[in-house]
C-alpha cells in the first residue's frame, strides 16, 4: 500500500472499491470485478481473529444459513454451493458455526493455526437425538 | 416548489424563530431531530414552515439525539443539505456521532441552544455544552442575541459547504436569555437568503450509484493520525473562508462581524472577555464603569473553534487588567477561556513588554443571573489589579454564589 502524507488523500475518510462504472461492477460476481488496491475488500483483517470456522463439505446441505448470517460476506458460495471461508475478511465471531443446522455441524471453530486437513480428520461424529424423557 | 414567507422589514423574532426561519430560508434536504428544551421550538418551527408547504425537503422524526445526529450523517453522506437543533443532554447524547460528522468532512449545521448539563437536572441557560463539544472537530460559532443567530445560521452553511472547508458548523446561542427572548430581528428575504447561501454543492455523494464509496473506514495506527490532522488543518485554515463569508455578508446587508469583536477597548485599561449574551450584559457594564472613571472594554470571539490565537492575544496585549469569563465548571481546573485566552496573550506582541494581569471568573451556572453589580464589581477588581500591578484577588473566583467566598490560585 501506498502510505500517502496528510494532505495527499481524499477527505473525509473515504473508500471507492471502483474507478469507474460502479453500476456495472456490481453486476458481476466478487471475483470478476475490478475492485481498487486501497478498497475494503483488498484489505485483509485476518489478524483480527483468534479463531477461524472451518467448512466440512461432506456434511454440508448447502441451506446458505451461515451466508445469509455472516456479518462481514465472507462465506463463499461458489456454483450455488457454500465453498468455504474467506479468511481475508472473516473476523472469526463465529455465527456461522452457532446457525448451522445440521449433525453434526459443517462448520465448526478451530484454532486460528490448524490446517484444514487436520481439522476435518477429527471432525465429531453424529450426535444421538435427545430423548424426551431424559 | 416551496411557498414564499412573506417577511416583514422588522420581525419580532426569539433566537430560536430566527434560527428557524434561516433554516428554512436554506431550503434544507434533511432535518432529523429529536425535541429538548430550550432549541425544541427550532425544530418544531421548522416542521411547521414544511407542513404548511415552505420548504420542500424531508422532516424526520427519531427516538434521540443520537439517532438525530445519525440521520443528519447518513443525509449528508448521501448528497444533501443537512441541519438540526439540540441542547444539554441531547448534546452530549449527540458527542459520539459529532465525531463520525467531522472525521467524515460532512457539512451538517448544527444549532446548538446553550444549557446546563445534569446533575442536578437544570433545563436553563449556561455553556457546559458549548464546552463539552469544543474538540468534536467542528467550526463553533459564538452569537450573542437572536438577530445573530439569524445571521450565523445563513453564514454556517456557507462556511460549512465551503470546498476549501467541509468541515460541519455549530452556531451556539444562550439558552432562555437569547432563545426565549423576543428582539427586533431584520431578516433577508426567502430570495435574497437563499442566493446568499447559493445551492447545495455535493461532495462525493453515495447516492452517485456509479462510484460507490465508503465514509468513515476503519483506519488504524497506520494512517488514522493522517485523517485527524487533515481535518485539523481544515479548521485552522477555515479562518479566511470565514473572514470572506463575514464580508459577503457584511456587503449584502451592512451587518457587520469580526473574529475577535472589540468593545471600547482602543484606550481600555481593564477587559472582560465573555460568550453569549454576557457579551452585551458586559458593553453596558463597560459603559457604567467608565462612569467611575475606569477605562473599560470588552472583548469576545465569534469563533471558538478555530481559536483565534493570534486575533485574541493582539486584542488584549496592551491592556492592564483581563478577566476571563466562564459560564461552565471547569471542575478541577482554570475556566476554558481562561487557560486559551491566557495562552493567546503570552505569545502576543504589544507595544511594551509588560503583560496584563490575568483573572478567572466562573459565572451564572444552570441559568444564574449575572447582574449589572456583579459585572460592575469585576471591573473594580480589574482596576484594583491594575493600579496595583499585581493581583489583589485570587486568581479564579466564583461570583454569584451562595455562601462563602470561593476562590483558588
Amino acid at each position: 500500500m501506498d502510505y500517502k502524507g496528510w494532505n495527499e488523500f481524499e477527505i473525509g475518510s473515504v473508500l471507492t472499491p471502483f474507478a469507474e462504472d460502479g453500476q456495472t461492477q456490481v453486476t458481476k460476481h466478487n471475483d470478476a470485478r475490478d475492485y481498487l488496491p486501497d478498497s475494503s475488500f483488498q484489505i485483509s483483517v485476518s489478524h483480527w481473529r483468534v479463531e477461524k470456522p472451518i467448512h466440512n463439505v461432506s456434511t454440508c446441505i448447502n441451506c446458505f444459513n451461515c451466508w445469509v448470517y455472516c456479518p462481514d460476506s465472507a462465506i463463499l458460495a461458489r456454483n450455488d454451493k457454500l465453498s468455504g471461508v474467506d479468511y481475508e475478511h472473516c473476523k472469526g465471531c463465529g455465527v456461522c458455526v452457532e446457525v448451522c443446522p445440521t449433525n453434526p455441524k459443517s462448520l465448526l471453530m478451530f484454532s486460528n493455526y490448524e490446517s484444514s486437513e487436520e481439522a476435518l480428520s477429527k471432525w465429531p461424529a453424529k450426535e444421538p437425538k435427545n430423548k424426551k424423557d431424559n | 416548489m416551496a411557498e414564499t414567507y412573506e417577511l416583514q422589514e422588522i420581525e419580532v423574532w426569539d433566537g430560536n424563530m430566527a434560527a428557524s426561519h434561516a433554516l428554512r430560508q436554506a431550503q434544507i434536504d434533511v432535518v432529523a431531530a429529536y425535541p429538548i428544551t430550550p432549541s425544541t421550538p427550532i425544530v418544531q418551527n421548522y416542521a411547521s414552515f414544511l407542513a404548511n408547504g415552505y420548504i420542500d425537503g424531508e422532516f424526520v422524526r427519531v427516538e434521540s439525539e443520537h439517532a438525530a445526529m445519525s440521520g443528519c450523517v447518513g443525509a449528508a453522506a448521501a448528497g444533501g443539505r443537512v441541519a438540526t437543533a439540540t441542547s444539554s443532554q441531547g448534546f452530549a447524547l449527540m458527542v459520539e456521532v459529532l465525531y463520525q460528522a467531522s472525521g467524515m468532512r460532512l457539512p451538517i449545521v448544527l444549532n446548538v441552544v446553550n444549557r446546563a448539563l445534569a446533575s442536578p437536572l437544570n433545563v436553563n441557560g449556561d455553556h457546559s455544552d458549548m464546552y463539552l463539544g469544543r474538540d468534536a472537530g467542528w467550526i463553533n460559532l459564538c452569537t450573542y442575541n437572536p438577530q445573530e443567530a439569524y445571521d450565523f445560521n445563513l453564514m454556517a452553511f456557507k462556511i460549512a459547504e465551503d470546498y476549501a472547508v467541509r468541515v460541519p458548523v455549530m452556531v451556539h446561542q444562550d439558552g432562555f436569555i437569547c432563545s426565549h427572548t423576543a428582539q427586533s430581528v431584520r431578516p433577508l428575504s426567502d430570495k435574497e437568503a437563499y442566493k446568499f447561501i447559493g445551492d447545495y454543492k455535493p461532495k462525493n455523494p453515495m447516492l452517485d450509484l456509479n462510484k460507490p464509496i465508503t465514509f468513515g473506514s476503519q483506519t488504524e495506527e497506520d494512517w488514522h493520525f493522517e485523517h485527524k490532522a487533515q481535518l485539523h488543518y481544515a479548521i485552522m485554515n477555515s479562518i479566511e473562508v470565514i473572514k470572506k463569508v463575514f464580508k459577503e455578508f457584511e456587503e449584502l446587508t451592512h451587518r457587520k462581524y469580526n473574529i475577535v469583536e472589540t468593545y471600547d477597548t482602543e484606550d481600555a485599561e481593564v477587559i472582560i472577555v465573555a460568550l453569549g449574551t454576557t457579551v452585551e450584559s458586559a458593553r453596558i457594564a463597560a459603559q457604567n464603569a467608565r462612569k467611575e472613571g475606569i477605562k473599560a472594554g470588552v472583548v469576545s470571539i465569534r469563533v471558538l473553534r478555530p481559536f483565534p490565537y493570534d486575533l485574541l492575544g493582539k486584542a488584549l496585549i496592551d491592556a492592564k487588567a483581563v478577566a476571563f469569563m466562564d459560564r461552565s465548571l471547569p471542575a478541577g481546573a482554570m475556566g476554558m477561556l481562561f487557560n486559551e485566552g491566557v495562552a493567546s496573550i503570552y505569545q502576543a506582541n504589544g507595544s511594551s513588554n509588560s503583560r496584563p494581569i490575568v483573572s478567572n471568573y466562573i459565572y451564572g451556572l444552570g441559568g444564574r443571573d449575572l447582574t449589572q453589580s456583579h459585572l460592575l464589581e469585576i471591573y473594580k477588581e480589574l482596576d484594583n489589579n491594575a493600579k496595583a500591578g499585581k493581583l489583589t484577588t485570587p486568581t479564579q473566583q466564583f461570583i454569584g454564589l451562595r455562601g462563602p467566598k470561593m476562590g483558588f490560585f
